[in-house]
């Protein structure tokens, strides 16, 4: 048992947190006011290998492993969280349902360039009825001849207009339930596939957020990923992994806003003294700390059993229960200890309390991660 | 074409605090880092590389630990490091520094070696000039931009009002400015690959021929008497920019700093 991050984590951590605070941070308030897909800081992600951090580099990859990916998400969402989901949901949504389930041919063409950083990914399973119920999907893909014919929408998608490849599930078979469910890989710019109007969001407002519209969309018979039937499993198990990255993010939210706070409070002064010198600030900030570092250790370890143990998705969901928590719980507190200046855009804080609340609610809510940890239990 | 690029860890002098009471340079908690006209000379060796395919060997004098700054150079792009550390390098002037670093790449083949102008811990700007004087080869310092013209390397020389444009026959020497580029950063995968795909080469003692006169504390004829701390202010910032652009900028400064 070692709690210590190894030499090359340890440089890794370096590199991503020298990267977040020159080329992430002075974005991110551009990026939340404007609503505007941070782009100038995609493309440096996409040079530098951050793509595809936990694939081997046979498929593109950078031949790390799903803690390093876990410490990239963290630094950059310390400092910008919309930057840190498209990281995360292109990585660990996308790329890694092609890497897990796709056959050779899917990822020499698929796989390769969201890994290397030439295409973005995005991942499409829920619907304007199908959300925690991800089983009642109402898109239907129909086989005809040596295409699948797709018909449908999916709403609230991640990395939506700016991505190049999608997963999306739709149903087969409907009478079969969950198991009429099968994964797709489709392409932008296939004829029938459009967007909707970019959703206005709480927080991570730079990310591309909309709905997807299917009409009478013709993908190559060979672009089912996995198996027909096997996609509601799919989705399941890719989201396991999605969890970890979110709850990483989560983390990292907190650590920005415990951050930004300690600058503040040795700086503020009230009744002539730093209200880091008052009591209420000292045990507010030890307490925060600690919930940090209690979530930091759950987001690691969910890292290191998805690369190590053939379950995780237990680990996963305590991760995320857990780091979204305490990103809602850090934020609020972090505005608190701010006062006023807390209230108002220009000290970072406002906006990390706006995105942390998508934490406890996208891949899962934390309701769903509830169900699957108690159902961990009583089974 | 070989590049030979020397490298030195230094403590992050922008992290660098002043013992208030002894007057002398608290280290303690300090990161190190590698010397940044170093790390702008590794990165105009790796550009050559991108341009002409060249292979870029790193090398450093220091204690164990400069493996850190090794392995960085490592998974920014270069191609082979060695360590030349042992107790008897320790303690080392200019003079044995250099004396022990071209005895180290004599034993190595190059056409170009790149050094930084100078550290940022001893800012002596000797090391590289005394390099090339070693090793009978030409220099040129305080390079702002360089490039290679058949046999010939050709380097914009910066000076303060001024530049000169100078070109020496390879091999050669040159001496890096922090400013002449904006090094890249590492890649998560060359930082695994630094770790455990490639390898730092350790040179002791006996693998560096050079004199026992020449080396270390007791090969070094300058000896450091005294060490006077300067505080010194922050320079200024000059906005160049209009009225509106300027003034946001001094604006979110004021934010940044509490005042407003």
């Amino acid at each position: 048992m070692d709690f210590n991050l190894s030499k090359e984590h340890l440089m890794a951590q370096q590199l991503f947190h020298d990267f977040a605070v020159n080329e992430v941070e002075p974005w991110a308030e551009q990026t939340d006011e404007e609503h505007r897909f941070p782009w100038e800081v995609v493309r440096e992600m996409q040079k530098y290998g951050f793509m595809g951090i936990p694939f081997p580099k046979s498929v593109g990859g950078q031949g790390c492993d799903t803690l390093t990916y876990v410490l990239a998400v963290e630094e950059i969402s310390k400092v910008c969280a919309t930057t840190g989901v498209i990281l995360s949901a292109h990585t660990s949504l996308a790329a890694d349902a092609i890497f897990m389930h796709g056959t050779d041919q899917q990822k020499e063409q698929y796989l390769c360039p969201l890994a290397e950083g030439k295409k973005l990914g995005s991942f499409a399973l829920t619907e304007a009825e199908a959300g925690t119920d991800a089983a009642g999907q109402q898109t239907k893909a129909v086989l005809d001849g040596e295409e699948w014919l797709i018909n449908g929408s999916k709403i609230f998608i991640t990395n939506a207009e700016v991505a190049d490849i999608y997963i999306v599930f739709a149903m087969t078979d409907k009478a079969q339930g969950t198991r009429g469910i099968s994964a797709f890989i489709i392409e932008k710019g296939t004829p029938g596939f459009s967007f909707g109007p970019p959703e206005k969001k709480l927080g991570i407002r730079g990310s591309s957020t909309c709905e997807l519209i299917f009409e009478n969309v013709r993908i190559p018979k060979d672009n089912l990923l996995g198996r027909e039937g096997k996609g509601f499993g799919i989705a399941m198990s890719t989201l396991d992994g999605g969890r970890i990255g979110i709850a990483a993010q989560a983390l990292g939210i907190a650590e920005g806003a415990l951050e930004k706070t300690i600058r503040y409070v040795k700086e503020r002064k009230q009744f002539k003294t730093p209200i880091a010198k008052f009591q209420n600030t000292q045990f507010s900030l030890a307490e925060m700390k600690t919930e940090i570092e209690a979530s930091r250790w759950l987001v690691y370890n969910a890292a290191i059993k998805k690369d190590t143990s053939k379950s995780f998705s237990n680990e996963a969901a305590i991760a995320k229960l857990k780091a979204s928590k305490v990103a809602g719980d850090v934020t609020r507190e972090c505005v608190q200890l701010h006062g006023g200046y807390g209230y108002i855009q220009a000290f970072h804080v406002e906006r990390m309390m706006r995105d942390a609340k998508i934490t406890e609610i996208y891949e899962g809510t934390s309701e769903v991660m509830k169900m699957v940890i108690s159902g961990n239990l009583l089974k | 074409m070989k590049i030979i690029v020397c490298i030195k860890q230094v403590p992050d002098t922008t992290e660098v605090r002043i013992d208030p009471v002894k007057g002398t340079l608290i280290r303690e908690g300090v990161p190190s880092i590698m010397n940044p006209d170093d790390k702008a000379g590794l990165e105009a060796a790796l550009r050559l590389k991108d341009e002409l395919g060249a292979h870029v060997t790193v090398i450093s004098m220091g204690p164990r630990q400069a493996d850190t700054v090794l392995r960085e150079a490592l998974a920014m792009g270069a191609d082979a490091a060695y360590l030349l550390t042992d107790p008897a390098f320790s303690g080392a002037d200019t003079w044995a520094t250099s004396s022990t670093l071209a005895a180290a790449i004599g034993k190595l083949d190059y056409d170009l070696i790149i050094t930084g102008r100078q550290a940022i811990d001893g800012d002596t700007a000797q090391v590289g000039p005394e390099i090339a004087e070693h090793l009978g080869i030409p220099h040129i310092s305080y390079c702002r931009d360089l490039k290679i013209e058949g046999d010939e390397i050709v380097v914009k020389r910066q000076f303060e009002d001024r530049y000169q444009i100078l070109s020496a026959k390879l091999p050669a020497l040159i001496t890096a400015l922090g400013e002449m580029n904006h090094p890249r950063y590492m890649t998560p995968g060359g930082i695994f690959d630094a770790y455990r795909e490639k390898e730092v080469v350790i040179w002791s003692r006996n693998e560096v021929p050079v004199a026992d006169g020449n080396i270390g504390l007791k090969g070094s004829p300058t000896r450091v008497v005294k060490t006077n701390p300067k505080m010194l202010k922050q320079p200024g910032t000059v906005i160049e920019a209009g009225v509106e652009e300027s003034v946001q900028y001094v604006m979110a400064k004021l934010k940044e700093k509490y005042i407003l």
